[in-house]
């Protein structure tokens, strides 16, 4: 064979593995290329249990994915975790007094964050005050964990019981 | 006295495994080190790259896309007895990347280009092609197992990419479009749970280590080879056998070091 075909089909061998590395990365890993925090803000929200909430969780509004969460660690003197949220500058009249919570998809679905937003805190002026990037919310609900439901609930049964007797 | 016989075999044996894995290393070492002469071996490496690379092109696609196939089908029936199908995503995504990927494409390589490196260096050694070259001055390790080896390590990882993206694509193929997954859940959920580094990267690395395992057994059996049809045979069945067997083992390994 010509060594010109050669050098051609080799090249197309090559240039093959490029696009699939950049299909994995992209397609299949998510990666995205423009993660500049020039179109996200960055909020942190405390929380008291995260369940098993992870870094690259979803962040939903209403079911829309509105960002997602980019850290999670714990706040060294408090020792709250604390969960930092990107959300899409799309986003940002998001309200002071919105309430963040862990939710599950389905019973056994992974864990998301859903807002709840909420406009109620104003300004002397009467306008609404929202979050913005660096904020610190408290306005959170904590993931609801199995196990700690069912002990309530056994728990409560027992009381029940024994009210009864 | 024959009491002593196995610790005489298993001396034997020692000295002989012992010095075989030198002889191997050293070869290793002259046909990786030495002034590279781009302009006279960049050609040989082309040539090499089509033979081990291109060539092995058709074998990967089509084992890649059933291997992706049947999982997909194999991982709906499990998972749709929990309602679970939303994780057919990662499951093929993951356990190609992780494991099938590297792995069978290690297999396959061994069989398709590691097999015909053996035998192609082999006879050029039984025919005496090797003594020739040097007699002419020609360095055999430089001019013809460089090549080989360098082409072998270049093609697998690429290789591995193929057959990875080619079997996620199969698995999407049965999932989505023959059992009616939802399309958007089964990106999502694959791109919720494929890292970047951990998976891809990982992979990568692992089939960059197999390349290196199965091209350099490959090019050391075919040159170690005794120069009769026998000798011949039996070097190019080991070089499938021990390569297969040490991606296995060292697959193991490599996933206990890298995944915990």
């Amino acid at each position: 064979m010509n060594f010109r075909t050669l050098e051609f089909l080799v090249g197309i061998f090559l240039a093959a593995g490029i696009v699939a590395a950049v299909i994995l990365a992209l397609k299949v890993a998510g990666l995205t290329l423009s993660s500049g925090s020039s179109e996200y803000y960055t909020i942190h929200g405390k929380f008291s249990n995260i369940g098993s909430l992870k870094v690259r969780s979803p962040i939903k509004l209403g079911g829309v994915v509105i960002g997602q969460v980019s850290d999670i660690y714990i706040d060294p003197k408090t020792l709250q975790p604390i969960v930092d949220m990107k959300i899409d500058k799309k986003y940002s009249n998001i309200g002071e007094d919105s309430t963040f919570s862990i939710l599950t998809s389905g019973l056994l679905g992974e864990q998301y964050l859903g807002v709840k937003p909420d406009f109620a805190s104003m300004d002397d002026d009467g306008n609404p005050i929202y979050l913005t990037d660096g904020s610190v919310t408290s306005m959170t609900d904590s993931a609801i964990v199995l196990e700690e439901l069912l002990g309530k609930f056994l728990y409560s049964i027992n009381n029940s019981n024994s009210k009864t007797e | 006295m024959f009491l002593l016989k196995p610790i005489f075999n298993l001396g034997a044996f020692g000295i002989n495994f012992f010095s075989t894995l030198g002889k191997a290393t050293i070869k290793l070492y002259q046909a990786l080190i030495g002034k590279p002469q781009f302009r006279k071996h960049f050609p040989l490496l082309v040539k090499q790259l089509y033979v081990v690379g291109v060539q092995s092109i058709l074998i990967i696609i089509v084992s890649g896309l059933f291997i992706g196939m049947v999982l997909g089908l194999q991982g709906y029936n499990v998972l749709v007895n929990f309602k679970a199908e939303a994780s057919l995503g990662p499951l093929v995504a993951l356990s190609l990347l992780r494991e099938l990927g590297p792995v069978v494409s290690a297999l396959l390589f061994a069989g398709r280009a590691g097999s015909a490196l053996t035998a192609e260096i082999g006879l050029m050694k039984t025919t005496d092609q090797l003594s020739s070259m040097e007699m002419m001055a020609i360095d055999p390790l430089r001019r013809v197992i460089s090549p080989r080896f360098w082409a072998g390590v270049i093609s697998l990882p690429i290789l591995t990419l193929l057959f990875n993206v080619v079997g996620i694509y199969g698995g999407k193929m049965v999932g989505v479009d023959w059992l009616g997954i939802d399309e958007g859940t089964f990106w999502t959920g694959t791109q919720a749970s494929v890292e970047i580094y951990k998976d891809i990267v990982q992979g990568s690395i692992k089939s960059l280590v197999f390349a290196f395992i199965v091209t350099w057994i490959a090019v050391f059996n075919g040159y170690n080879c005794e120069r009769t049809s026998e000798g011949l045979s039996k070097a190019t069945t080991n070089t499938v056998v021990y390569s297969s067997l040490i991606v296995l083992g060292l697959d193991f390994v490599l996933t206990a070091l890298m995944f915990n």
